[in-house]
């Protein structure tokens, strides 16, 4: 049963080779049964979930201030998932528009998921890696898949491994079969479903959980064909997910039901808590949702009562205490530093002149470089002479200015 | 033992062998500036210095932040300036900023004169800043980066000024929120735990009329001597807090009542922590009165004018009384008189009706009686907007003026925007206006924003000036002076420069109807299936005679007739 245990999730093949040995010594050597069931019981609970870090991507894809809930979904989610452990750098949170500092809103920079203001989801500290008009499906699709420029900088890439797990949260407006960007472009769920067998192919993902919030969100993961992929919706194919409640002092509707009822959940999970993903299939039945949520385990190898809650949603660390002594290396000898010493500057240095009237005047211009200029010039006045030489006298200068741009004039006769 | 003594040997011989020690400085102030209309402006100047040499390749960072040191040694940048703004400057309500910006977000990097390709180096540079400040400045590329000719010239120390190695761009629709300040916020060596930062507060900094905050790097001279040099990083953040949206119409103003706090300590590693309230229409106390009282005062030339400031440092503990807290507030007893016309203005709209032309009329106003003094105009116009050149007037009190210098640099579709500096000399007491007529061009369908009917931005011109001061300016560049007031270098002691920037403009094109193909297609395939059926009915189809069904009553009498065997009913 023990043995059984440690291999079923067991993924990294030299570890798993080496508990097994390590499991049968201990059964062969040991003299009393109860302390090797004990062994193999914490061996296999700290391979269990088998991930070593956490990231989230959280999508919110609708413009426009009406669609006020859907920011505040993904932020309810990303204040959530900050708060029961994964850090900024480990969060990649794309908002299409921006709400809290929008001339719209009557209390700047809050978001707010409860009506009379009770919760600001914006907060004090955020940090929003996609905005605007940088919400696009390429954008999503290449951050997923890790194809992105190689000047991107670092928080805006996933830069997870085969031992991460992670969370992909969704929210918008969709239909059967697609979810829509921004009003002007869609996703549908087969591009989805492939740039998921992308990550798996390069292994960019231990685990793999994915919400959507969007009306019909169910057909949404219907396509995926990747292990380890678990999937929540919170409607079914011809459901439409409904909003929750507007507050009359903003005008809108703050949250949408599904993930309202998800805040509450999470609210109450801790980064110790023990609960586990059947008690988050059961959020939101159909008396408070009026649409049916679904979810989709087929894909996922482990068994969701085992998974718990914090696997995806928190940055939970497997920290082994140990009171052994350990000896570092030799100290490291400094090496000398062998550049030559580099002597001060002696001459004085001066701030420059802020608006040079008569340099700027003078200033002999090179910008006839380009063939869109050529056709503008006389012969009588070709750059190509005239300028790089003895600058012209005075009188001459602003002759010399003047027919540069003379064929800019109506008058003719350069 | 030995071990550890000839690693201390090793480690003093390593410092002494380092002939630039590596050192750093930090200030930082507020200034609380009340104005004439009721409103109030605060400034917060953090400035950072720090002593180091890129060369030897050795860098310590203890107050300056790693993340812009780094940027700075891997992009050999020279001078890096960048502000993000909320909101646009009054100038004719509220004078004028300490330090001017354009709405949105402004970014001019000065390279070194080593870097072999610059567009390469700004285009990485872009990319970087937009990861360390959360904005969307990945979207700075050729067809809205100019090269100007003659503006923008380097504030820190230099003599070279090949304009080769200056790039400048504006993104007028970058919108500013707490995600831009949270880094910002995270650059100061406090962070916003001690000091003057623990004021900031999004909540109350971004429900204001004009909210900036702006990072500028430069060298500057180290000593009152200038034989060497050190960077320094100074942060900026002006807000204006609006009499009626935070001050609820009441003439009161206090620290609580702006940023709902107050201030408990300087921070720690800072050399001198300031808060300056300027006074100098309040010279009895008749206009207002300010409590705590402090028996510092400071007086310092600033925009040309002699200023007179209640100076509270808050690196002594006396300043912070029995409370532990800092709480300055100012309380209005008279009405105020009228202030002063600011010296220069700028204005600048769309003129023109329909989607095909329009004009671009740019005011500048002189308000000095008597001195004329010129500036210079920097416009960078979308490619989308073709200029008509050609149309280009600039007239002062109804007669033409010409320009001392122009440089214009056309545009290219969908490669370069349009850029057009001009030195103007502005007469005294006049109104120039340089007007210039555009058409719209038609967009791919592509190209399109995902809500294109908002319309399109046209970045702020830029206005750079020397303006005649009323007091003599201090051309001595010592470090005494407080941070607001020694951001421009003064070479003269009757101009000081200035810069202002207009308002930027929205600008409608022709947008066409996106929701055209489905329709086509909808109202196509429904013609064609209808005709088509139609013809292919009307070709094919036969008639045929067929009987008509009985009754039910006849069907029934049938059913018994064929039973008896009597012949059936019709």
């Amino acid at each position: 049963m023990g043995t059984a245990g440690v291999s079923a999730s067991c993924i990294n093949m030299a570890s798993c080779s080496s508990l097994k040995i390590l499991t049968l010594l201990s059964l062969f050597l040991s003299p009393t049964i109860v302390e090797t069931n004990n062994i193999e019981a914490k061996a296999g609970q700290f391979f269990s979930s088998g991930h070593t870090n956490n990231w989230a991507v959280l999508v919110c894809t609708s413009r426009f201030w009406f669609n006020y809930r859907h920011v505040a979904n993904t932020l309810s989610v990303y204040r959530s998932v900050k708060r029961l452990g994964i850090p900024d750098s480990h969060i990649v949170l794309m908002l299409a528009d921006d709400m809290a500092c929008n001339h719209r809103n009557p209390k700047p920079a809050t978001v707010f998921s409860h009506k009379n203001m009770e919760l600001n989801v914006y907060g004090d500290d955020v940090e929003v890696d996609y905005r605007g008009y940088e919400v696009t499906v390429e954008n999503f699709l290449r951050v997923l898949t890790g194809r992105l420029p190689p000047s991107t900088p670092r928080s805006k890439r996933l830069l997870s491994d085969d031992r991460s797990n992670i969370l992909i949260y969704l929210t918008g407006h969709g239909g059967n079969g697609f979810l829509k960007f921004q009003d002007s472009e869609e996703i549908s769920n087969v591009e989805l479903a492939d740039a998921f067998e992308q990550m798996w192919t390069k292994r960019r993902y231990n685990e793999l959980l994915f919400i959507i919030d969007t009306c019909q969100g169910a057909s949404m993961y219907e396509r995926f064909y990747s292990p380890n992929i678990m999937a929540l919706a919170s409607s079914q194919v011809g459901e439409d997910s409904l909003s929750h409640q507007p507050d009359l002092a903003i005008g809108v509707h703050l949250m949408d039901r599904y993930t309202f009822y998800l805040l509450e959940f999470l609210e109450d999970i801790h980064p110790s808590s023990t609960t586990n993903m059947k008690d988050l299939f059961k959020v939101c039945p159909k008396s408070q949702c009026v649409s049916t949520p679904g979810h989709r385990t087929d894909l996922f190898l482990r068994d969701p009562g085992s998974v718990l809650i914090t696997d995806f949603f928190g940055s939970v660390r497997k920290v082994e205490i140990t009171t052994d002594t350990i000896n570092l290396t030799a100290p490291m000898v400094h090496l000398e530093d062998t550049r030559p010493v580099r002597e001060l500057r002696t001459e004085i240095q001066t701030y420059m002149d802020q608006l040079p009237v008569a340099e700027i005047i003078h200033q002999v211009k090179h910008t006839h470089t380009t063939n869109d200029n050529n056709r503008c010039l006389s012969p009588d006045f070709n750059p190509v002479h005239t300028s790089g030489l003895t600058p012209p006298p005075k009188h001459q200068v602003v002759a010399f200015l003047v027919a540069d741009w003379c064929c800019l004039l109506p008058t003719s006769g350069c | 033992m030995a071990a550890f003594r000839s690693n201390i040997f090793m480690l003093a011989f390593f410092l002494c062998g380092f002939s630039v020690f590596v050192t750093g400085d930090f200030q930082e102030e507020l200034v609380i500036k009340p104005l004439h209309s009721g409103d109030i402006y605060a400034s917060f100047q953090f400035r950072t210095q720090w002593d180091t040499d890129f060369l030897l390749g050795i860098s310590h960072y203890r107050l300056f932040p790693k993340s812009l040191g780094q940027v700075i040694s891997k992009f050999s940048v020279r001078e890096l300036h960048i502000s993000f703004t909320q909101g646009y400057w009054r100038t004719m309500q509220w004078g004028q900023p300490f330090l001017p910006s354009p709405p949105g977000a402004e970014l001019w990097v000065w390279f070194q004169d080593t870097v072999t390709d610059v567009d390469l180096a700004w285009k990485e540079l872009t990319n970087v800043l937009s990861g360390i400040f959360c904005a969307s400045l990945n979207f700075i590329d050729s067809t809205n980066t100019v090269q100007p000719s003659a503006s923008f010239k380097p504030l820190g120390v230099g003599n070279v000024t090949d304009q080769r190695f200056l790039r400048y761009a504006v993104l007028p629709r970058e919108i500013v929120c707490t995600e831009n300040l949270t880094p910002w916020k995270k650059l100061l060596p406090c962070g916003s735990k001690a000091g003057l930062a623990v004021l900031m507060k999004s909540e109350k900094l971004f429900h204001s009329s004009f909210h900036s905050q702006a990072l500028h790097i430069r060298p500057v001279c180290k000593d009152w001597q200038c034989k060497s040099t050190s960077w320094e990083l100074r942060q900026t953040l002006n807000v204006v807090f609006d009499l009626h949206t935070s001050g609820q119409g009441k003439r009161e103003w206090s620290l609580f009542k702006m940023f709902s706090r107050t201030l408990t300590e300087a921070c720690p590693l800072a050399s001198s922590s300031k808060v300056y309230v300027d006074i100098t229409d309040n010279p009895q106390g008749e206009l207002f009165e300010l409590s705590p009282a402090t028996p510092l005062v400071s007086q310092a030339v600033v925009l040309g004018d002699g200023r007179t400031y209640s100076v509270y440092d808050l690196t002594d503990h006396a300043t912070f009384g029995q409370t532990h807290s800092l709480n300055v507030l100012l309380r209005w007893r008279a009405a105020e008189r009228e202030m002063l016309r600011p010296l220069l203005h700028g204005e600048r709209y769309v003129a023109g009706y329909g989607l095909q032309t329009g004009e671009i009329h740019t005011l500048v106003y002189n308000n000095h009686p008597y001195r004329a003094f010129p500036v210079l105009l920097l416009d960078t116009v979308p490619w989308y907007l073709r200029l008509y050149i050609h149309t280009l007037t600039v007239t002062s009190k109804g007669r033409d003026n010409k320009p001392s210098y122009i440089h214009y640099q056309p545009s290219k579709d969908r490669l370069q925007p349009h850029l057009l500096e001009m030195l103007i000399q502005l007469p005294p007491n006049s109104v120039t206006e340089v007007t210039v007529q555009f058409e719209r061009a038609l967009l791919k369908w592509t190209e399109y924003t995902p809500d294109p009917n908002h319309g399109f931005y046209v970045g702020s011109s830029v206005i750079s000036a020397l303006v005649p001061s009323v007091v003599a300016m201090d051309t001595n560049n010592t470090q005494e002076r407080p941070l607001f007031s020694s951001f421009f270098p003064c070479k003269e002691e009757s101009t000081y420069f200035m810069r202002i920037y207009t308002e930027p403009l929205l600008v409608n094109l022709p947008t066409p109807d996106f929701s055209m193909p489905y329709n086509v297609i909808c109202l196509t395939c429904t013609v064609v299936a209808v005709g088509y059926g139609s013809l292919y009915n009307l070709l094919t189809r036969t008639f045929q005679v067929e009987e008509p069904s009985q009754g039910l009553a006849k069907r029934l009498a049938n059913i018994i007739r064929r039973l008896r065997g009597v012949p059936l009913l019709t």
